[in-house]
């Protein structure tokens, strides 16, 4: 299929259609998800606009963390789960038969809603991955990725001194933004992040908030939040979920000033939810 | 937007926003209505309360502010909400600015008392009706968020402009019949130069009540009927 796509323009002569600006990193055409017989994602249209942070909003039980999990194959782990439509990386199939999900899930990160650093030491938590995918095999590489990554994520002047302390003795925070930094040791393309600053205080999400703002020129960013201050603050783009549809998708300052559906306009404007 | 937030609070603050502008806005349109009676009934002491008033317009503006300013920091407003809360301290800097203008009329009134009374001054009740009748459906738009209400507001105002034109124009030739005119003519001429002023923030509304329903600003070029900048009255043509 590569005839020219193309559209009719107000005077109804046949344009091309303009490339979407800046580059999709993530493409999803018509993706489902069923959890049994549960319909829990209608027919998603999306682009996902590499080094951008890309917000999912919308009520619990929305679909937004559904499809966010589809991304990187997450829901591969539920039984009942069934995705179905095309969802792609860089043009690439990811539920194509061929994809390595363990090479899959190095490209595509993942940081959840509670920190969850291994019962490890702060130096072996960030370079578990890096050791799995073979990407260093001198301890001077594994230090370097190390560093670069706690750098990364704002850690580094905090644990540079205690880097054989268990990763589980740091504040909430900081266990969060070390889970960002083993999210990065092995350089992925696309960070998905699942609420990750519903259990901090407010300085440790400014913290993480001041990060991903900084993690996204080298990374695309996907981030679902019930926090809808958070959407508009650290995000470029904003997608609004309700009852399985993807409803609005558009640049956040415009979803939040002037959004074109009356569902979300309801929902971040607090009449329904 | 009909529906109404979970949070019923938030719905009474927005509500109260909206009830301290009809507020303003009235004492607003009456302001105007009894400088303009000031005018054409020659009465200093009437011109006098407007003066006096106008304090309170200025305290029900800083109600809306401090309203604004409360609703910003506290819930954080988007979208339509946000719209209407900066649509709501836009409206109240206009309505403030026509009440100064109402202020402005009632001062030369009581000056315009102590000398003769000129014929041009037939044209001042005349816009003063319609400026009020402008600024009381504009206020009825906003309070309905009437779209082709605010919209027909717009466009009246090309009309007024127009009076005003042509009431610099007849109050030039009368300066130039006889220089003794020129005292009264000249206070004739702010006066009617104000009531144009309020015409142009009730525009201003207008428009801003376009912005808070569609969220997008009122684009067309808005017809002007005031050629008077442009206007000049020679010796040789007031012969012609």
């Amino acid at each position: 299929m590569d005839a020219t796509v193309t559209t009719q323009n107000v005077s109804g002569a046949t344009v091309p259609v303009p490339m979407p600006m800046p580059a999709s990193k993530v493409a999803a055409r018509g993706v489902n998800v069923h959890y049994g017989a549960k319909h829990a994602l209608k027919s998603v249209d999306i682009d996902i606009r590499e080094n951008q942070v890309t917000a999912f909003i919308g009520p619990s039980g929305c679909g937004k963390s559904t499809f966010l999990r589809c991304i990187n194959r997450m829901n591969d782990t539920i039984a009942s789960c069934r995705v179905t439509g095309d969802l792609r990386l860089d043009g690439q199939d990811i539920y194509d038969r061929s994809v390595d999900v363990v090479q899959l899930r190095a490209r595509v990160g993942m940081v959840f809603q509670k920190a969850n650093p291994f019962p490890k030491s702060i130096f072996e938590n960030v370079a578990y991955g890096p050791k799995i995918h073979g990407l260093a095999t001198k301890r001077s590489e594994f230090e370097e990725i190390v560093e670069k990554s706690l750098r990364g994520a704002g850690l580094w002047e905090e644990v540079k001194d205690r880097l054989d302390d268990p990763g589980t003795g740091l504040s909430g925070g900081q266990q969060q933004r070390l889970c960002i930094a083993r999210a990065i040791a092995v350089s992925p393309e696309v960070i998905l992040m699942d609420e990750p600053c519903s259990a901090l205080d407010p300085i440790a999400t400014a913290h993480v908030e001041e990060l991903i703002d900084g993690l996204k020129s080298d990374y695309t960013i996907v981030i679902v939040t019930h926090n809808m201050q958070q959407a508009a603050r650290v995000s470029q783009r904003t997608a609004f979920f309700h009852l399985g549809t993807l409803v609005e998708e558009d640049d956040t300052a415009k979803i939040f000033t002037n959004p074109r559906d009356e569902r979300t306009q309801g929902y971040i404007t607090g009449r329904y939810g | 937007m009909a529906n109404e937030h979970i949070v019923k609070s938030y719905d009474e603050e927005l509500k109260r926003l909206t009830n301290l502008l009809a507020r303003m806005g009235g004492l607003v349109e009456s302001q105007i209505a009894t400088a303009i009676q000031a005018v054409v009934q020659r009465d200093a002491e009437l011109a006098a309360t407007v003066v006096s008033v106008d304090v309170k317009v200025d305290d029900l503006e800083r109600e809306i502010d401090d309203q604004v300013l409360r609703v910003m920091a506290l819930r954080q407003p988007v979208a339509g909400d946000l719209r209407l809360v900066l649509g709501a301290l836009r409206i109240g800097a206009d309505l403030e600015r026509a009440a100064d203008y109402a202020k402005n009329v009632a001062k030369r009134a009581s000056v315009l008392a102590q000398v003769p009374p000129l014929r041009p001054v037939h044209s001042i009740p005349r816009m003063g009706a319609m400026v009020r009748e402008m600024l009381k459906d504009v206020l009825d738009a906003f309070a309905a968020q009437d779209l082709v209400k605010a919209v027909s507001v717009w466009n009246r105002d090309e009309e007024l402009d127009e009076m005003y034109s042509s009431l610099f124009r007849e109050l030039l030739t009368y300066m130039m019949e006889d220089p003794r005119n020129i005292s009264g003519s000249t206070h004739l001429l702010f006066i009617a130069k104000n009531i144009e002023r309020i015409g142009d923030h009730t525009t201003n509304i207008a428009e801003t009540i376009h912005f808070l329903v569609k969220g997008v600003p009122l684009r067309e070029a808005r017809p002007k009927g005031d050629a008077s900048s442009f206007a000049v009255v020679t010796a040789d043509a007031k012969k012609a």
